[in-house]
């Protein structure tokens, strides 16, 4: 397919700017948050000026630019949200037990776009680490954020970027200093509180790995109550040279959630970055995962697994820049689509000029169970270097007759065989998961998400967690 | 009362007719070859028996341990005893050989009233079954059937068999593809399968399996019938003269 990135989008200028009125909503909000932050440091603030002039000069994209083809996003660009401001929401520590992540070395819980203390666990880190709320960081030590926060970032052409930039009030902050070794996950867990209007939170994280450094982070998506809430989430990753970090994103919000959540990753030379998403919840999903590889000799592993049905609406906009030469990437997208869900892979591989031998492979597998379901899967390379290695390859399909066959003739019942052989295409992708916790969390999560797939005795959650103690 | 007794037993694929009328009565103990050349419908009989839906049942009646077998869904079958060892082993992403065998044992057991078996007291069980195959335990964690040579397979349906000790055995075509080193220690499985309370199907094309698994019967299946049955001595008849004598040149 050819890029006619450049001519949509000047139609969709045109049109965004015209509906200046549904921007107006937003002056209101930069006007106050302007106030609210008068005691940020001037880079922030202009940080924050230049991206609000930019998204009012791009407007929110339409299907008529070509990274958003498949998804229409009027349900954000449409509704009046409000940001919200119950700094000390109401949540017991004990309506967080669903979500928590097993074997965790931290947990910062944020509520409705803002860091909880009281609701997080987070022991005093060895000296040098810093993991804590990005606004506390950015009031106390803003010269260490400084270099990193929005640096790297392109918000030109993305409206989301650019209003997140504008926008952001608290995220998370980790700082790993060189040769720093995390082993055990560090859990972000991402609360949205429906209030009775819609209201919205731009979450920013900012994640700092030094050189030699190692840890795993899981950002973890979830709603308590329900009603419209759009979380608008950037996280920015600098994956210093030869650090080795895996990144976790997991969606499974109620029902009604809209949620747009860019991972922005640059790597430095040997660099091993995973990204791994799971997409389970919420109405409306855009996932953005934008690596940079931009020192030689960089890896990124950039796994997925979405599962929808009913309405829901699931965009995976991968964009995999190789910058520096001898770089791999591999991309692993599974979707299994139910009723009237909607799942999209947009994979666009941008090889510039210098990147020679690089290496990228691009892999998306659908299952569509219904025939209201529907997938859009788009590979988009650009190759801009002579000497590369660059695949791609999509699939559609049902569930395998034969194999069904197969397990069905081993005296497994059709619909426990259905519902193992969607665990076991979902598998694909959490087997690439090298953190064990966080892998056999969403093992089990990704069992009670599946269609007709939690109650089958071949299948229940238990026997999955001992199997994976003693025999996996 | 037979174990498996097959009457006037006439099936299609897409619409074609390929068995034509097969009669076989199978009592327990006994191991039964079913030979024939490419296209005689050996298989087709295979599938139709493991209740494979996409094949169409026309005419006959097929009865297991009494039961009407015809009536079962796939996996009624394995639970009430029936086996079928692929030809064409499926491979089965993401799903564990261990796992996918605890399951299915699991399955059957369950059906019979029996207690599900944990990791714990499965595992061990596993594991003795895959000595009797030379399978390696590395094995018992890889996707089932993925990335397995032909042989691997091959045993590993030996495995599943030996695992779920069914009371009738069909192995399709399982001495295909083996080198003889492959096909003995597949020949060793079945044999220590062999038992008074059970009955092995051999469906094969070739004589040399049974150099290795000495059955009681032949039967000769040509064009959807099964044209000749005897002895031991007439695999080796066939090993002489071939197919031919039997195939009638219209259909040949």
């Amino acid at each position: 397919m050819t890029d006619v990135n450049g001519v949509s989008n000047l139609i969709s200028n045109a049109q965004t700017i015209t509906s200046a009125e549904r921007l107006g909503n937003y002056l209101g909000l930069f006007a106050e948050l302007e106030q609210r932050s008068a005691q940020q440091s001037a880079w922030v603030r202009s940080l924050r000026e230049n991206a609000f002039a930019r998204f009012c000069e791009i407007g929110f994209p339409t299907t008529k630019d070509e990274d958003w083809r498949f998804t229409n996003i009027s349900a954000i660009s449409k509704t009046p949200f409000q940001l919200t401001r119950d700094a000390n929401a109401p949540v017991q520590r004990e309506s967080l037990q669903p979500f928590l992540v097993p074997g965790a070395a931290c947990r910062l819980v944020f509520v409705n776009g803002r860091f909880a203390s009281a609701l997080s666990d987070l022991p005093s880190p060895p000296a040098g680490i810093k993991i804590g709320s990005l606004s506390e960081a950015l009031a106390r030590d803003s010269s260490t954020i400084e270099p990193h926060l929005g640096r790297h970032l392109k918000i030109n052409r993305d409206a989301f970027t650019a209003l997140n930039t504008a926008l952001f009030e608290d995220g998370a902050f980790v700082y790993l200093p060189r040769r720093t070794v995390i082993k055990e996950p560090i859990s972000l867990l991402f609360i949205s509180l429906p209030g009775n209007e819609p209201s919205m939170a731009h979450l920013r994280n900012l994640i700092v790995a030094g050189e030699d450094s190692q840890a795993s982070i899981v950002e973890d998506y979830v709603s308590l109550g329900s009603g419209v809430f759009f979380s608008n989430v950037v996280t920015e990753l600098i994956a210093g040279d030869n650090s080795v970090v895996s990144h976790y994103l997991i969606e499974r919000e109620e029902a009604q959630a809209l949620n747009v959540s860019t991972l922005f990753t640059q790597q430095g030379r040997t660099s091993n970055v995973a990204s791994h998403s799971v997409l389970l919840g919420g109405a409306l999903v855009r996932n953005n995962v934008h690596p940079v590889l931009a020192g030689e000799g960089a890896e990124c592993l950039i796994n997925g697994l979405f599962i929808g049905k009913d309405h829901q609406h699931l965009d995976n906009y991968m964009l995999v820049e190789h910058a520096a030469p001898r770089c791999s990437s591999r991309q692993f997208y599974n979707g299994i689509l139910d009723e009237h869900a909607h799942g999209v892979f947009h994979g666009r591989i941008i090889v510039h000029k210098d990147a020679q031998k690089t290496d990228a492979k691009q892999t998306n597998r659908n299952l569509l169970l219904s025939d209201d379901a529907q997938i859009d899967t788009k590979p988009q390379l650009e190759i801009y270097a002579d000497d590369v290695k660059c695949t791609h390859g999509a699939t559609i399909g049902q569930v395998e007759e034969e194999a069904l066959f197969y397990l069905r003739s081993r005296g497994i019942d059709e619909l426990a065989a259905r519902a193992l052989l969607l665990f076991a295409f979902a598998s694909q992708c959490l087997d690439r998961m090298t953190c064990a916790p966080v892998r056999e969390y969403l093992q089990n999560q990704v069992q009670q998400w599946l269609p007709e797939g939690s109650s089958s005795s071949a299948l229940s959650a238990k026997e999955t967690e001992r199997q994976w103690e003693e025999v996996g | 009362m037979s174990i498996l007794e097959i009457k006037n037993l006439r099936a299609n694929v897409n619409g074609h007719e390929i068995l034509k009328g097969i009669n076989l009565k199978v009592n327990a103990g006994e191991v039964h070859s079913i030979m024939g050349p490419n296209g005689s419908g050996k298989s087709t009989l295979a599938q139709v028996l493991a209740r494979r839906e996409s094949y169409e049942v026309t005419d006959g009646q097929v009865t297991l341990n009494g039961k009407d077998l015809l009536a079962m869904k796939p996996e009624e079958a394995a639970c009430e005893g029936l086996f079928m060892a692929f030809q064409y082993p499926v491979e089965v992403p993401g799903i564990s050989n261990a796992y996918f065998l605890r399951a299915a044992l699991n399955a059957v057991r369950k059906y019979g009233g029996l207690e599900e078996l944990d990791a714990m007291d499965f595992l061990p069980f596993l594991k003795e079954k895959m000595r009797l195959l030379d399978m390696d335990e590395r094995f018992l964690n890889r996707p089932v059937n993925e990335g397995f040579s032909g042989g691997e397979k091959k045993r590993n349906e030996i495995v599943q068999m030996a695992v779920l000790e069914p009371k009738v055995a069909i192995l399709d075509e399982t001495d295909s593809g083996l080198d003889i080193d492959a096909l003995k220690i597949v020949a060793r499985g079945v044999n220590t399968m062999r038992s008074p309370d059970r009955a092995i199907v051999l469906v094969t094309h070739y004589q040399r399996l049974l150099d290795y698994i000495v059955p009681d019967y032949v039967h000769v299946l040509v064009d959807g019938r099964i044209v000749k049955s005897g002895g031991p001595e007439l695999a080796l008849q066939l090993e002489e003269k071939g197919y031919g004598s039997w195939v009638e040149p219209a259909i040949a």
